[in-house]
């Protein structure tokens, strides 16, 4: 079973233009690792190289904030919807 | 058949303009790697054929550095991160400042100067680079702080004949050099002042913010500094540096250029002072010395008339290394003008842009 990550506009080039992803389910941590090894290139438009989610982003797991679950240890179920949300921000 | 190209960094993309041979009207391409801002470009033009450099970071994506080796047509990344801090020092690039290839004698090599303080060094042309440890681990890095821009280390100077020997600049930490390849470094600051600390303390060992260094292929321990107040030129490799500041209006600025077939010729853009961020007469104006900084010429042939207030960046001035020599600048009003004459007169090249923060140029036969 699997779970999808959704992908931002800006981010979908780094994706070969899909607007979603199936990941496996696991952690956030554990999805994000796969990703490294296959899209590394999206991968680090996501996380910087220690494995922090950049600080302009949020991971929303359905209508939730990582941050206010187990962060990066938050499982994701078969069938959820991992968003990645840029802030709005810049001029 | 001489092409100009002019790479240029902005605020929110990059663009490449070129020239198809001297006197020819400029042809600026679209604006490429849109909403990254561009501090850092770079061409390396030691093969065959130049491989063009821009740095390009995002608030929401982070920092990464694309190539061009067809002069600017199409851009690339590699898949795993080009610059990175190895896991084990737990801190995270912020922005690349300075991407500059070594000399002929160090084929492949290319730095990269980045915040927060450091240095990585490449050995396959700019793909993959390394932290250069002797630095990151030098025991002042402690004492570094940031400059109003970050804690950048935005300047790398390669010694044109020996490939152990480089001079990096950071703001705030002044100039350090290394003669081993980079195992060891040493503060090269002796006669810069910090102008703010208390009158007994204003030449220590390190600390100065310098602003920019460059450096003549010909006379390799010939240097020449702008600092954050203060312009100053070493003949000694940055052992000891002297002010060569009388004649300009003001001391504080960004840029520092080097003529390519005249060591003595230099190119500074004053400011008026570190809170007034204009420029130091009112107007835009070049400030050039042909001797070596013993006296200075501003140069406006062909640039606006009137008030302006918009700043040159300490990358956003750069020679083509051809002869006769190309001078280039971009303005933080997104104006970049350029001069076929070594300065005599200027043209505008593009205008309406995002603020200009870095240009790079070259002549190709």
């Amino acid at each position: 079973m699997t779970a999808t990550l959704v992908l931002p506009t800006a981010l979908r080039e780094a994706a070969g233009g899909a607007p979603e992803l199936e990941i496996a389910e696991g952690t956030v941590r554990s999805a994000l690792d796969l990703l490294a090894g296959t899209m590394p290139l999206l991968e680090r438009r996501v996380r910087d190289e220690q494995g922090r989610v950049r600080p302009h982003i949020r991971l929303y797991l359905g209508s939730s904030d990582i941050e206010d679950l187990q962060g990066l240890d938050t499982m994701v179920g078969a069938g959820s919807r991992l968003y990645v949300i840029p802030a709005v921000s810049g001029g | 058949m001489t092409e100009t190209t002019l790479l240029i960094g902005t605020r929110k993309g990059a663009l490449v303009a070129r020239r198809p041979r001297p006197g020819a009207a400029w042809e600026l391409g679209p604006l490429e790697l849109p909403m990254s801002e561009v501090y850092g470009t770079g061409i390396d033009a030691r093969g065959a054929s130049p491989r063009l450099f821009a740095a390009a970071d995002s608030p929401h994506w982070g920092p990464t550095l694309f190539h061009s080796d067809d002069l600017g047509r199409t851009w690339a990344e590699p898949g795993e991160a080009p610059v990175a801090f190895p896991k084990e020092t737990g801190t995270t690039l912020i922005r690349i400042w300075q991407i500059q290839a070594a000399a002929e004698s160090a084929p492949g090599v290319v730095y990269a100067g980045v915040e927060p303080h450091a240095l990585f060094r490449s050995e396959d042309g700019g793909l993959t680079f390394s932290l250069v440890e002797g630095l990151y681990n030098h025991p002042h890095r402690s004492e570094w702080v940031p400059g109003n821009g970050g804690a950048c280390l935005h300047t790398v100077v390669p010694h044109p004949t020996d490939p152990e020997r480089v001079l990096v600049a950071l703001s705030a930490g002044g100039v350090y050099r290394t003669s081993d390849g980079g195992t060891t470094w040493e503060a090269a600051n002796r006669g810069i002042q910090s102008y703010w600390m208390p009158e007994d303390q204003r030449f220590p060992e390190f600390g100065q913010c310098v602003h920019k260094v460059a450096s003549h292929p010909s006379f390799p321990d010939r240097l020449y500094a702008q600092n954050h107040f203060g312009v100053y030129r070493s003949e000694n490799y940055g052992t000891s540096w002297e002010p060569i500041e009388s004649g300009l209006p003001s001391t504080f600025g960004f840029p520092m250029v080097v003529h390519p077939q005249e060591p003595e010729t230099i190119y500074v853009f004053p400011l008026k002072a570190d809170s007034h961020r204009f420029p130091a007469t009112g107007r835009c104006e070049v400030y050039r010395s042909q001797d070596g900084g013993k006296s200075w010429t501003a140069l406006h042939h062909g640039l606006p008339e009137g008030d302006y207030r918009a700043a040159v960046l300490r990358d956003a001035m750069c020679t083509d290394g051809g002869e006769p020599a190309g001078i280039y600048f971009g303005t933080r009003a997104g104006e970049v003008y350029g001069s076929p004459d070594g300065g005599d007169h200027f043209e505008k090249i593009a205008e309406h842009l995002p603020d200009v923060l870095s240009v790079r140029a070259v002549q190709l036969s």
